[in-house]
């Protein structure tokens, strides 16, 4: 059986930022910036990361499966929350996968996704990549306005292939475009970027690659170069021999290049139009380079992600606050209020106990009465039953659900006020207070439908700690 | 069958201090203000008290833990004092544990004060704190405003009422008991205020408004409670007896069970009928001269008026607006002002309710002064519409 891509996903934050104002905010500064300030990039909320994006793109891929657990989950990115704690292995508990998983962190590149799912497609498993990222430039800077955030995820196995891996090259180089050595990335001239990087080190894997497939550069239908140059690309292409209208566009000015995930992302927003027999060169760029070879078949065709790139892209709403988009991404120390004070310390052996409510989002079935129930305690809350230990664990993940209760709050702490929070009863059962992330106002009232969504609820700056729980969102 | 407490422990004597923004005032400061003018009411020694409650909310803003800064600030002779939280309810607890103590035959003289120093967090409002290790990974981080906003979302969903309807009853509710305190001395806010100031002011947690929501203050209040018998060897007269001291306590069906759709208040309506049993009380509405309900919002007052079937269910607008609570109502409700313009500082609030009442009975509340009462209600919810505790007692004369 050949390997290939079996699905697909993905996440763009709904909040996509007008690059007028960012350019309107710092003209003063580089009048330069003025030619960028038209189209906009996605913009992560307060309480997404890279991780959060990447369960909801994760879960859009399974979606499109009938209940397949992946064997691997790579997690690539270059934005991860924790340095040391294995992000994927959070990812694999909100998705509710089985512990028998092999998970594991991809960093420090822009073509860790790539390195990835070329790993995946030449072991023995298959498994699912995911890559996302929550991309961090300084304010006032021309990557600010060309970088967006997303996630992307691909699936290896469990289903029909929609893409058939031909094969797959790597080359390693230590070209220093940029580098993270601290906080922000240090770069240099684009246009050497461009000449010594881009138009030396791509070429000579992919010329390596469609060699060993036997491929001719010309009859390449879909050209994926991540790169935030414009003109990259089709300078690449030219190079190669690639037909300009094979190249895929980086979308940066709908969403902005998406660093690690990009190559993932465009891969994804390939397959939603390629049609049965397409070649699909996908490629990742930094320090060397991967080149990934696909031919689309007949099922690609026939498949519909649950929501997929057109769909995530869709779901935008317009910021035009960009002194939101500076506090949300702390490149501004904002008043937060004494309320904001208040310590705000995970106790670690308590979360132990309580991750499977607080990560995997799951509640309790009484077998003895059949009561749904959230969160799951020792009696059932069912008043004519209270069963001792009769539960068994019932995930909330994928339910929806109406708002009881809920209210605005402008008293309490919140990242972004007003705190939006009230009482939910999901369809199929159980209830519970919850808080409501990207509330518009006016849009909430008792009877609202809500989905659910994993979120970061607090920070904790003091221990370089975050917490994350579920948060309910109202259903347009 | 037990029989209850009606009419087995009277009060000797009942102090409070002044509500407000005590700046200059320490813990100690507010008890001792509460405890001497308590002690002066009851006629009786510091030495004759054998055992005292201390109810004191939140320890870490306040007095630290456990009975002994009570102890200290009255030099108390070495008797068992024991400390109370139990949120809101805290100072009618304490109360309880006096009141039982003396009904028991434990002691014959018994004290039970209640104390709270909310002013000094540095911010309005009451202070932000942690829920518990466990509460804390998954609470919204509510506000007490926007806790109880949701009864306000609740109970407009349920009877179906727009927004407006049910805004007015609330602006009502808050313009009634600052009519009421701005005619006490010890309350806190003493200002009147108009209908459409309640209804333009800001939102805090939508749709309770800065005046829907009750001030936040330092106090404290104090009763010595005893036998009748002893009362009247001590030459007291108009005794005023506990018809009823009842307490329900949220075991999570509301927030976990979807038998509560969040418009009401379940521990409120089983903590009444059980006091309403305990004082043989069948006709609530009638045999109830006034009220002091837990207004920590203008909606909770609204929708307790139901739970307490002092109105009919889903007709609480209707007979707010009626004039019903008003201090010329049938049913006077926070005749002193309540949390409303006492403010509420926790571990004091149940005291100073049953305080007014015992004033009222004893027809010694001045200005403010009721036409021959002869039952009044105490009720205070603690925590959350969804997750609460309410206390409830009842006094009248013996």
């Amino acid at each position: 059986m050949s390997s290939g891509i079996t699905g697909f996903g993905a996440y763009i934050p709904q909040a996509r930022l007008q690059r007028a104002v960012i350019a309107e905010a710092n003209a003063w500064f580089d009048a330069g910036l003025k030619s960028l300030g038209r189209g906009q990039r996605s913009m992560c909320n307060w309480d997404e990361d890279a991780i959060t994006m990447g369960v909801e793109a994760a879960a859009d891929c399974l979606a499109g499966f009938d209940g397949y657990a992946p064997e691997s989950l790579y997690f690539a990115s270059t934005t991860f929350p924790f340095l040391d704690r294995q992000n994927s292995v959070v990812l694999t508990e909100a998705l509710d996968l089985p512990r028998q998983v092999q998970a594991m962190d991809v960093s420090a590149s822009q073509r860790a996704a790539t390195s990835a799912l070329l790993a995946l497609l030449q072991g023995e498993r298959g498994g699912m990549v995911v890559a996302s990222e929550h991309r961090r430039a300084k304010a006032g800077s021309r990557a600010e306005m060309l970088w967006g955030d997303a996630a992307a995820a691909v699936a290896t196995g469990g289903g029909p292939v929609l893409a058939e891996f031909l094969g797959g090259e790597s080359l390693a180089t230590d070209f220093v475009d940029h580098y993270r050595g601290g906080e922000f990335d240090y770069d240099w001239e684009e246009r050497w970027i461009r000449d010594e990087g881009y138009l030396k080190i791509v070429p000579e894997a992919v010329d390596r690659l469609l060699g060993n497939c036997r491929v001719e550069a010309g009859d390449i239908t879909h050209f994926i170069l991540p790169t935030d140059q414009a003109r990259t690309p089709p300078a690449v292409a030219k190079r190669l021999g690639i037909d300009p209208g094979a190249i895929v566009d980086n979308h940066a000015a709908t969403v902005g290049v998406a660093g690690a995930a990009q190559p993932l992302l465009l891969l994804a927003k390939t397959l939603e139009s390629a049609k049965p027999g397409d070649l699909i060169l996908l490629t990742g760029f930094g320090q060397g380079c991967d080149a990934l070879l696909f031919r689309a078949t007949d099922a690609v065709s026939g498949f519909k992600p649950a929501r997929g790139v057109a769909g995530t892209l869709a779901a935008g709403r317009e910021e035009t606050n960009y002194s939101k988009f500076l506090a949300f991404n702390n490149l501004i120390e904002r008043d937060i209020g004494k309320r904001g004070e208040t310590d705000k310390q995970t106790y670690l052996s308590g979360y132990n106990r309580r991750r499977d409510l607080v990560t995997s989002f799951a509640g309790g079935k009484c077998r003895e009465c059949g009561t749904v129930q959230i969160p799951r305690e020792k009696y059932c809350v069912n008043p004519d039953c209270n069963a001792l230990d009769s539960q068994d664990s019932y995930s909330f993940a994928d339910k929806q659900g109406v708002v009881l209760t809920w209210t605005a709050d402008r008293l309490t702490f919140d990242w972004s006020p007003p705190a939006y929070f009230g009482m939910v009863q999901f369809d199929g059962g159980g209830k519970l207070m919850m808080d409501f992330t990207e509330v518009c106002e006016g849009g909430i009232d008792s009877g609202s439908r809500i989905s659910v969504h994993f979120r970061i609820r607090q920070f904790d700056p003091q221990r370089g700690f975050r917490k994350y729980f579920w948060k309910a969102r109202i259903l347009d | 069958m037990a029989e209850g407490i009606k009419d087995k422990v009277v009060i000797l004597g009942m102090g409070c201090s002044k509500f407000g923004e005590r700046w200059d005032a320490s813990p100690s400061d507010l008890m001792v203000e509460a405890f001497e003018e308590c002690l002066t009411d009851a006629g009786i020694e510091r030495g004759e008290i054998e055992a005292a409650w201390f109810g004191a909310g939140i320890d870490a803003f306040h007095v630290g833990a456990s009975a002994m800064p009570m102890a200290i600030a009255l030099r108390l002779n070495y008797i068992p004092v024991t400390k109370v939280e139990n949120m809101c309810a805290t100072g009618t607890e304490a109360f309880r544990g006096a009141v039982y103590a003396v009904a028991s035959g434990a002691c014959d003289i018994a004290l039970a004060l209640g104390v709270e120093k909310l002013k000094d967090t540095g911010y309005g409002g009451l202070p932000q704190r942690s829920r518990g290790v466990e509460n804390d990974m998954y609470w919204p981080n509510l506000s007490a405003p926007g806790a109880f906003a949701q009864l306000a979302t609740g109970y407009r969903a349920r009877h179906r009422l727009n927004k407006q309807d049910l805004k007015r009853a609330m602006a009502h509710v808050s313009v009634k008991s600052h009519a009421n305190g701005a005619r006490n001395p010890k309350a806190h806010l003493r200002r009147e205020i108009t209908e459409q100031q309640a209804i333009d002011a800001p939102f805090i947690a939508e749709p309770i408004g800065l005046y829907d929501c009750c001030g936040v203050s330092d106090g404290s209040a104090c009763a010595i409670v005893t036998t009748p018998e002893i009362a009247r060897s001590l030459g007291k007269e108009h005794l005023v007896s506990v018809k009823a001291l009842q307490l329900a306590v949220s075991n999570g069906t509301e927030s976990s069970h979807e038998s509560w759709d969040g418009s009401y208040l379940k521990t409120t309506r089983i903590a009444a009928q059980r006091a309403y049993d305990e004082a043989g009380v069948r006709k609530p509405a009638q045999e109830i001269s006034m009220t002091e309900v837990h207004d920590c919002f203008s909606i909770t007052e609204l929708v307790t008026m139901e739970d307490l079937q002092l109105a009919e269910e889903g007709k609480g607008v209707t007979a707010v607006l009626d004039g019903n609570f008003d201090a010329e109502g049938k049913l006077p409700c926070q005749i002193d002002g309540g949390l409303k313009c006492f403010g509420h500082p926790i571990g004091a609030s149940g005291l100073r309710m049953i305080y007014e009442n015992y004033l009222q009975l004893q027809d010694r509340a001045g200005p403010r002064q009721l036409a021959d009462p002869k039952l009044g209600l105490n009720h205070n919810l603690g925590g959350f519409p969804h997750q609460n505790i309410c206390s409830i007692s009842m006094i009248g004369h013996l």
